[in-house]
C-alpha cells in the first residue's frame, strides 16, 4: 500500500527485468568474491550458474506434485534420468543427430511417467511415495548393473556426437542460455497449468481429496496429468543437464537425487511461485561452495571434531534441512511474510 | 537340487534382513503415520556400532548386543528429540526423518570413510554345513533364527501384553484410543525403540551377511524394506513376514537364473503386479 508510486510498476515487471539481467550475465565481467570463484562471465561461474538454474527449474517442476497437488513422490529422479540416459544412449548407440535424440529422449520420459504414474497412483498418500521410490530404485539398479555394457555402469556415459556449438569451455555461454530457456519454459508451464481449471482441481485434491470426489470428479485422472507434466519437465531437464555436464552419471538415478529435490523445495517454500526456484538455486550453490570449501585449507586447519562433519556437504545440508523444517515451515519464500507478521505483532 | 537348497536358504536369510527392517517401519507407520526415512540410518548406526565393537575384540554376540543397544538409544533419541515436537504434522515428521537419513550416512562416511570396511566374521559363524546335499554358510541360519525370534517376540508382545494391546488399538484407531483416556504418545516412543532395535540388529547381521559395512548399506536395504511393507500391507507385522519371504526368494532365484540385477527388478515388477490386483497389499489393510 505504502510503496512509492515510482516503484509500483517494478512490482509487476520485476520478473521481466530479472530475466533481462540473467540473459545479459555472460557479458558481465563483474566478480563477486565469496559467491563465485571467477568473474560472472567466466566459464566456471557460468557453468555453476547454469546448474543452479537447472536445479531451480527441476525443483519448480517437482513442486507441481508436492506443493500444488499434494503428491509426495520419491521417484522423480527416474524421469530426469530417463531424459538424460535415453538421449545419451541414442546419441552413442544409434548415431542419430542431437535434436532427434533429444526429442526421443524426452518422449521416453513422457511415456515412462504415464506408464508408471498410472500404476503408482492406484495407491494414495505414503503408499504412493513408497511405490514411486521402488520404481525409481529399479531404474537406478538397471543403470548401475549395466545390461549389455550400454549404460557404462558406475562410470557413467559420456555423450558423443553433440553439435560443436554446445561442446567445449568456450561455448559455456550457449549452455547457460539453454539452461535459462529451460527455466523460463518450466516456470511458464507450471504457472499456466496451476492457473488452468485443472490447476484448481489440483488445489482441491491437495486440500481435501475426498471432497473433490464428492463433487463428482475423479482425482485419479487429474493426478495423472500432474504426474506426467512433472515427469515431462524433469525429462527435459535431464536433456539440458546432459548438455551441461557432457554425459550421464548414475548419481542422477538414485533416491538421494529425489531427496535433494525435496530438500530444495522445502528449503525454498513448497507451493509458492518462486520458492522452489530459490531453494534449488541456493541448494546447488551451497553444495558446490561447501564442496570446494571442504577441499580448501580453511577447514583442514580445524580440530577434528569440527573438521570431520564439515567435510561432508551432505551432512550440513541434512542438518540444515531439519532446521528449516523446524524453524521455517514456509521455507525461504515464506520469510518476508513471517517477518512482516512479526513486525505487525510488535 | 543342491543349488535350489542353497538359493532358498540364502533367499530366506535376505528375507530375514528385510523383515527386521520392515517390521519396525510397518509398526511405526501403522501407529504414527510416519514413514521413517531415518530407518536406514538407524540400521547403519547399528552396523557401525557392531563393527566397532567386534573389531575391538568384544565377542560377536556381545558386539551385536552393543550395536542393538546403540541403535535403540539412537532411535529413542530421534523420537524424543525430532519427532515428538512435530506431533500433528505428519508431513513435517517425514521430512525431518529425511534430513536425518541424509545426514547420518554422510557423518558415518566422514568419520570412517566412504569405502566398505571388512567385518570381522567370527570363525564359528564363517563356516558352512551340509543340508540336503548343499553346502550352506552358517550365517544364513543365524539371520533366519534372529528374524524368527524377533517375529515371535513381537507377536507375543502385541498379543499378550497391555502395551502391545495399546499399540494394536492405536494402529486400528488412534483417535479412539486417545478418547478412552490412554496416552498413545508413550506407545510412540515404545514402537520407535522396538523399530530401532530391530533395524540396528539387522545392521549387525547385515555386516555378517555381506562381510563388510559401508555407509550406503542402510539406504539400499531400506528401499527393499519399503517394498516389503507395501506388499505386506501397511501396519501389519504378519503381512511383512509373508512378504519378506516372497521378496527374498524371488530376488535370489531371479538373480541366479537370469542375469545379475534382474532379481532386484523382478521384485519391483512383482510389487507393481500386486498393486494392480490388490491395491491394499497382501493382507488387505488400507493405508
Amino acid at each position: 500500500m505504502n510503496v512509492p508510486a515510482l516503484l509500483r510498476p517494478l512490482r509487476r515487471w520485476w520478473p521481466a527485468l530479472a530475466l533481462v539481467v540473467l540473459v545479459l550475465l555472460p557479458y558481465s565481467a563483474l566478480s563477486l568474491p565469496g559467491l563465485l570463484d571467477g568473474p560472472i562471465g567466466s566459464p566456471g561461474s557460468l557453468q555453476l550458474l547454469a546448474l543452479c538454474l537447472v536445479f531451480g527449474a527441476l525443483a519448480t517442476g517437482y513442486d507441481l506434485l508436492l506443493g500444488r497437488t499434494g503428491l509426495l513422490s520419491f521417484g522423480h529422479a527416474l524421469y530426469f534420468a530417463a531424459g538424460t540416459y535415453a538421449t545419451d544412449l541414442l546419441l552413442t548407440q544409434t548415431g542419430l543427430g542431437f535434436w532427434p535424440s533429444a526429442a526421443l529422449g524426452l518422449l521416453a520420459g513422457v511415456v515412462l511417467a504415464a506408464l508408471l504414474g498410472s500404476v503408482s497412483l492406484r495407491m494414495t498418500g505414503i503408499g504412493f511415495a513408497m511405490v514411486t521410490l521402488a520404481f525409481a530404485q529399479a531404474g537406478s539398479i538397471l543403470v548401475e548393473r549395466d545390461p549389455g555394457g550400454v549404460t557404462g555402469g558406475e562410470e557413467g556415459l559420456a555423450a558423443t556426437g553433440l553439435p560443436g556449438w554446445l561442446v567445449g569451455i568456450q561455448h559455456t555461454a550457449n549452455l547457460y542460455w539453454i539452461a535459462l530457456a529451460y527455466l523460463v519454459v518450466t516456470l511458464a508451464a507450471v504457472q499456466w497449468a496451476v492457473r488452468s481449471p485443472i490447476g484448481r482441481v489440483w488445489e482441491g485434491i491437495r486440500e481435501n481429496e475426498r471432497r473433490v470426489e464428492v463433487l463428482g470428479l475423479r482425482p485419479y485422472g487429474f493426478k495423472l496429468v500432474a504426474f506426467v507434466l512433472a515427469g515431462t519437465l524433469a525429462a527435459l531437464g535431464g536433456v539440458v543437464y546432459l548438455l551441461l555436464t557432457g554425459g550421464a552419471t548414475p548419481q542422477a538415478t538414485t533416491s538421494d537425487f529425489t531427496l535433494s529435490l525435496l530438500v530444495m523445495v522445502v528449503l525454498g517454500g513448497s507451493g509458492s511461485r518462486w520458492g522452489p526456484l530459490v531453494g534449488g538455486v541456493l541448494y546447488t550453490w551451497a553444495q558446490h561452495r561447501l564442496a570446494s570449501l571442504a577441499g580448501s585449507g580453511t577447514i583442514a586447519g580445524l580440530p577434528s571434531v569440527l573438521r570431520v562433519p564439515l567435510s561432508q556437504p551432505l551432512f550440513l545440508l541434512g542438518v540444515l534441512f531439519v532446521v528449516i523444517v523446524y524453524a521455517l515451515p514456509g521455507g525461504v519464500a515464506g520469510l518476508p511474510a513471517r517477518l512482516r507478521g512479526r513486525g505487525a505483532q510488535a | 537340487m543342491s543349488t535350489v537348497v542353497l538359493l532358498s536358504v540364502t533367499g530366506l536369510g535376505l528375507g530375514a534382513l528385510y523383515f527386521l527392517v520392515a517390521s519396525g517401519l510397518s509398526l511405526i507407520f501403522g501407529l504414527m503415520d510416519v514413514l521413517n526415512f531415518a530407518h536406514g540410518a538407524l540400521l547403519s548406526i547399528g552396523a557401525y556400532a557392531t563393527w566397532w565393537a567386534a573389531s575391538h575384540s568384544f565377542g560377536y554376540p556381545l558386539a551385536l548386543l552393543f550395536g542393538t543397544a546403540v541403535g535403540t538409544l539412537a532411535s529413542v533419541a530421534l523420537e524424543l528429540g525430532l519427532i515428538r515436537p512435530l506431533y500433528r504434522r505428519p508431513r513435517e515428521q517425514v521430512l525431518a526423518t529425511v534430513g536425518v537419513g541424509l545426514a547420518v550416512p554422510a557423518l558415518l562416511s566422514a568419520i570412517w570413510g566412504a569405502d566398505a570396511r571388512t567385518f570381522p566374521v567370527p570363525a564359528s559363524l564363517g563356516g558352512t554345513f551340509t543340508l540336503l546335499g548343499a553346502t550352506v554358510p552358517v550365517d544364513r541360519l543365524v539371520l533366519i533364527g534372529a528374524a524368527l525370534v524377533v517375529l515371535l517376540a513381537l507377536k507375543a508382545f502385541l498379543g499378550r501384553t497391555r502395551h502391545g494391546l495399546v499399540v494394536r488399538a492405536g494402529v486400528e484407531d488412534r483417535a479412539m484410543v486417545t478418547a478412552l483416556g490412554i496416552d498413545v504418545r508413550r506407545a510412540f516412543t515404545l514402537v520407535f525403540a522396538i523399530g530401532g532395535a530391530a533395524a540396528a540388529l539387522a545392521g549387525g547381521l547385515a555386516g555378517l551377511y555381506f562381510g563388510s559395512v559401508d555407509p550406503t548399506q542402510g539406504s539400499s536395504l531400506l528401499i527393499f524394506g519399503f517394498v516389503v511393507v507395501v506388499m505386506g500391507g501397511l501396519g501389519s507385522v504378519s503381512g511383512a513376514a509373508v512378504a519378506c519371504v516372497v521378496v527374498g526368494l524371488v530376488q535370489q532365484f531371479a538373480n541366479y537364473y537370469s542375469t545379475a540385477g534382474l532379481g532386484d527388478l523382478s521384485v519391483v515388477v512383482l510389487l507393481a503386479a500386486l498393486l494392480l490386483v490388490r491395491p491394499s497389499g497382501l493382507t488387505g489393510r488400507l493405508a
